[in-house]
């Protein structure tokens, strides 16, 4: 554990974290098929990680929380996309479309 | 020097994300999700944290990416092209994104953060593997229970059913 000066100040990974955490809700509101939107979602996952561990690396060296966070971030959307991938398989074999503005069946 | 390579780094993520949600063919998409996540764990390295970088490479760049790949070309998405969004939807996408990314910027440069004192510490991998393995013990071991039961799951809901075919 040893610190090192940065020249980068921590306003710009939160702010690229920002960026990318838009871009992902712009994708999962816009996008039809539902396996473009659980890559949205990875977007979004990817920007929390990174927001965690910059805040852990410049103001709370010690207890370095965001870091593990952010492993058990990944683990979960690991998870998470298996399982969402044979979810969507399953409706695709059902009903023969991945879109997920024609999966409407529980609209009335 | 470090500002430089951040920018290209913040170059590669932001154009990866913009291509996941904008390209038109599906499988073009999810070769830009490789990048921008590729670019993600060039961002890991600039944070010193050498372990989330190549962890982000293993697991993103390679086993998420590859099953992404795999559920594309099993849904046939190829041959059917991504439709483009209704206007008023994209409308109301762009809406709820730029006003986040609007809410999110203001706060960022209105709030003065303390204990940044501009130097970032590295955090070597014996330190983490000790406080995964000690500290946070449990919630280790229940991220693998969670795993096993995903798995197990995931093989349940996609399974071929009798007189069924792709």
């Amino acid at each position: 554990m040893t610190s090192v000066p940065q020249e980068i100040p921590l306003e710009q990974f939160i702010v690229l974290s920002a960026i990318l955490f838009s871009i992902g809700v712009y994708g999962v509101l816009s996008r039809r098929n539902a396996v473009l939107v659980v890559m949205s979602v990875e977007l979004m996952l990817n920007a929390v990680s990174i927001n965690m561990v910059a805040f852990a690396v410049y103001t709370a060296p010690t207890l370095f929380v965001g870091i593990i966070f952010a492993i058990f971030i990944i683990t979960i959307a690991a998870a998470e996309v298996g399982l969402a991938l044979a979810v969507i398989l399953r409706v695709f074999r059902n009903r023969g479309t991945a879109n997920i503005d024609e999966i409407d069946t529980l609209k009335w | 020097m470090t500002q430089a390579f951040f920018d290209l780094v913040a170059a590669v993520v932001i154009v990866g994300a913009l291509g996941v949600v904008m390209a038109r063919s599906t499988v073009y998409a999810a070769l830009f999700l490789i990048a921008s996540l590729l670019g993600v764990a060039g961002v890991y390295v600039l944070l010193a944290t050498e372990f989330l970088a190549l962890v982000q490479l293993l697991i993103y760049g390679g086993a998420v990416t590859v099953l992404l790949l795999f559920a594309l070309m099993l849904t046939h998405v190829r041959d059917l092209r991504e439709r483009a969004p209704e206007p008023a939807q994209r409308l109301g996408a762009l809406l709820a994104g730029g006003g986040l990314l609007a809410g999110f910027i203001t706060m960022v440069y209105r709030t003065r953060w303390p204990r940044d004192n501009g130097t970032i510490t590295s955090i070597d991998f014996n330190t983490i593997g000790n406080a995964l393995f000690n500290r946070w013990a449990v919630p280790f071991e229940i991220a693998s229970g969670v795993l096993l039961v995903a798995l197990v799951g995931a093989v349940v809901i996609a399974m071929q059913e009798e007189g069924e075919h792709l």
